[in-house]
């Protein structure tokens, strides 16, 4: 599905993704850890689509296809998520217009016809119960005043919402509670298909205790410095990273 | 040098426009009306169209607008066509009583006989003038001081008729008052209409009024309008200017509020070559409120200039304003909001606000606040922002799938959406919420231009 090939990306000139090579296949779940400013956000970014960074080096195929010169709405519409970090507040745009917009934009792109308002709610309503968000969010602005674990909970909403091939979720489980983690945890897990697969970005391995990862990856000063089996996280919660620093270039 | 001898042949010629219609002028208004007349020419010979030297009109020059030829019409003409025609609302839910100008004069259009019965009187200044001296002289040319700009000048040398509307003590009008006002002509023309809104103590209206230009020649109106607002009224008023690019428009109102009044005011200004808004508040009672709201979108080589004054004159009164524009393309703007909180006028609060965003680099707006107070238990503050859409929320949105243009199209009116939220009739917030939306998508072109989408 998706294969990223050293890939290496720089912003003011200053190198962040130093060679990036992996490979993620349909009914995969990867998850990627490492420390702080590692660069994990950033390979996100770039492979969504966010043009602050430069492409330096590699190249990244998504079903066939090459990915770095798609426009992020193509590539949203190609079946690729992000779950944000940082969920931006857009005040002035309400929950339920972007989502009805997001849907009918990438209906369109299908070739199909725009949802009808009653299949539309009908739709909000099975999704909203499947992350367990409070109904009267949908009316306000997005993400706007949301609490933060509002906001995460509105990352897997709008997953839920856009039945994504390739979900790449960047430490959605930060600031939730053990109850809100699970919810999310599980929405993750019941859109879980055979055909799509997702790359889960955390530093605890709380959450892959429900979201249980078939790879796990540390990204260490730009580069994937190790790739094993669930057991790497375990590994990881009791040594930390300064054990892989002194593996650095290992793999 | 030569600037100068072409600004002295252009307020020359248009002095001798008056001149060599004066009898014209003088046989069609009443005594008190001429006085005033002849005050304000010799006051126009003074002063003269302002330059970019007046601190209120730096940034742009109108000596172009102005130097372009015009027909100018002394009296009403008459119309082979029904008036009513012109105009077909398409908001069906929105019940107004419709008054309409064409090009400065006021036309007939069914009778308000509920709104007679009450007291309330609407329609044509220079009949009202005629038939309720007494009002009107009370009024007229009071609060439009021809001293601070030679525009207000000229428009009272020249006005002939416009609307006039009085809403007597204690009178509630249940339906909004839309004023629909039409340049319209086979010839390039320059229209000053003069409008003259007077509401009683306790009364309430609400007041909507549409600029419309229907005819692809060039336009120049300098209009100006003044409003009584009595002792705890409440008015609220929105335009919404929607003219070609070749028409100008100048519009100054001056709003003079007396005690409790409470007084919000709404300009859209969608589509226009070039729009100067004047807009003068004087709380002159205590426990004033006044709300100014204003949203422009401009692109091409467009030009929008909103001037606001605010005079607090006596204690404990409300002011707040806000203005946003968009500029795209060439297109250029100005703010300048002026607060004056005098020595008296304790307990003032007043707020102003101003925020825009260029979509280009060529894109212009020059926003200056200017306060000046002499209170000292006051609060006062003022904001200013210049800026792109935001990118982050950009990507947010386009990473859910949204194209760039629908993205561009979402953020922009979600700015716009704070302001046209402040228009308190629903029909009416819907409409113009949809109206930005075209205009934003650039659907809005010159032939459907009319807001009202007249036929
Ligand atoms: N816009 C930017 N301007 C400058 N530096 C940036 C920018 N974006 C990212 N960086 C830098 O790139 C490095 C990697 O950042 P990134 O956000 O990818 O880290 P991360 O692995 O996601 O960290 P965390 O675990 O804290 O979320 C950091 O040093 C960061 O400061
Ligand atoms: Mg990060």
């Amino acid at each position: 599905m998706l294969k990223i090939r050293n890939l290496s990306a720089s912003i003011d000139g200053k190198m962040i993704l130093k060679g990036i090579n992996l490979d993620v296949n349909a009914g995969e779940v990867h998850a990627i850890m490492g420390p702080n400013g590692s660069g994990k956000s950033t390979l996100a970014a770039v492979l969504t689509g966010r043009n602050l960074y430069e492409i330096t080096e590699g190249q990244v195929t998504y079903l066939g296809k090459d990915l770095l010169t798609m426009a992020p709405e193509d590539r949203a519409r190609a079946g690729i998520f992000l779950g944000f970090q940082y969920p931006i507040e857009i005040p002035g745009v309400s929950m339920a217009n972007f989502m009805r917009t997001a849907v009918n934009e990438i209906r369109k792109f299908k070739g199909q016809q725009p949802m009808n308002a009653s299949d539309f709610m009908k739709l909000i309503r099975e999704k909203i119960a499947l992350v367990e968000i409070d109904t009267k969010l949908i009316n306000r602005s997005v993400n706007e005043g949301f609490s933060g674990g509002e906001k995460k909970k509105n990352e897997i909403f709008q997953m839920a919402m856009l039945e994504p091939m390739l979900s790449i979720l960047d430490e959605t489980d930060s600031g939730l509670d053990i109850d809100a983690l699970k919810i999310v945890a599980n929405g993750v897990n019941m859109l879980k298909r055979p055909d799509n697969a997702s790359i889960v970005i955390t530093h605890y391995q709380r959450l892959l205790d429900y979201i249980v990862p078939d790879f796990v990856h540390i990204l260490y000063d730009g580069r994937i410095v190790k790739s094993a089996g669930k057991e790497l996280a375990v590994e990881l919660e009791a040594k930390g990273y300064d054990w892989i620093k002194n593996h650095d270039g290992d793999e | 040098m030569y600037i100068e001898t072409e600004k002295i042949s252009l307020n020359e010629s248009l002095v001798d426009l008056f001149n060599s219609n004066r009898s014209l002028l003088l046989r069609a208004s009443t005594d008190h009306v001429n006085a005033l007349r002849m005050q304000a020419i010799d006051q126009f010979k003074k002063i003269g169209i302002p330059t970019k030297k007046d601190e209120n009109y730096k940034y742009y020059d109108l000596d172009p607008v102005f130097s372009r030829k015009y027909d100018v019409h002394f009296s009403r003409k008459k119309i082979d066509f029904n008036i009513s025609d012109l105009f077909k609302c398409d908001i069906p839910e929105l019940d107004t009583d419709l008054l309409i100008l064409l090009n400065g004069w006021y036309y007939e259009n069914g009778n308000h006989d509920d709104l007679m019965k009450q007291g309330v009187v609407m329609g044509s200044l220079a009949l009202a003038a005629v038939e309720y001296p007494q009002l009107f002289e009370q009024h007229y040319g009071r609060y439009a001081d021809i001293k601070s700009d030679g525009l207000v000048a000229f428009n009272t040398a020249f006005a002939l008729d416009g609307i006039f509307i009085y809403v007597p003590d204690n009178v509630m009008l249940e339906r909004p008052v839309q004023i629909i006002n039409i340049v319209m002509d086979k010839v390039d023309s320059m229209v000053q209409h003069r409008n003259l809104i007077v509401l009683g103590k306790n009364s309430k209206a609400s007041i909507v009024i549409c600029d419309h230009s229907l005819s692809a020649n060039q336009f120049l109106t300098n209009s100006v309008t003044e409003i009584v607002a009595s002792e705890n009224s409440s008015l609220d008023y929105t335009r919404v200017q929607n003219e070609h690019n070749g028409a100008a428009q100048i519009s100054s109102t001056f709003i003079h509020q007396l005690a409790d009044s409470r007084v919000s005011t709404n300009t859209i200004s969608l589509h226009g070559g070039f729009i100067r808004n004047n807009l003068n508040v004087m709380l002159a009672g205590k426990g004033c409120e006044n709300n100014m709201y204003g949203l422009s979108l401009s692109d091409k080589f467009q030009h929008v200039d909103n001037s606001t004054l605010i005079d607090h004159a006596m204690p404990n009164c409300t002011s707040n304003q806000k203005f946003k524009g968009v500029m795209d393309d060439m297109a250029s703007g100005v703010f300048y909001g002026k607060i004056f909180v005098r020595k008296d006028a304790q307990h003032t609060h007043a707020y102003q606000g101003n925020n825009n965003i260029l979509l280009t680099d060529d894109a212009k707006i020059n926003t200056r606040p200017h306060l000046e107070i002499y209170a000292d238990d006051v609060k006062c503050s003022h904001g200013a922002t210049v800026g792109q859409l935001d990118e982050n929320a950009m990507f947010y949105l386009q990473s859910r799938g949204i194209g760039s243009k629908e993205a561009r199209l979402m953020l922009m009116t979600a700015f716009a959406h704070e302001i046209i939220d402040q228009i308190k009739v629903d029909p009416l917030k819907d409409r113009i919420y949809d109206l930005v939306n075209k205009r934003l998508r650039g659907e809005l072109s010159r032939c459907n231009s009319c807001a009202m989408n007249c036929n």
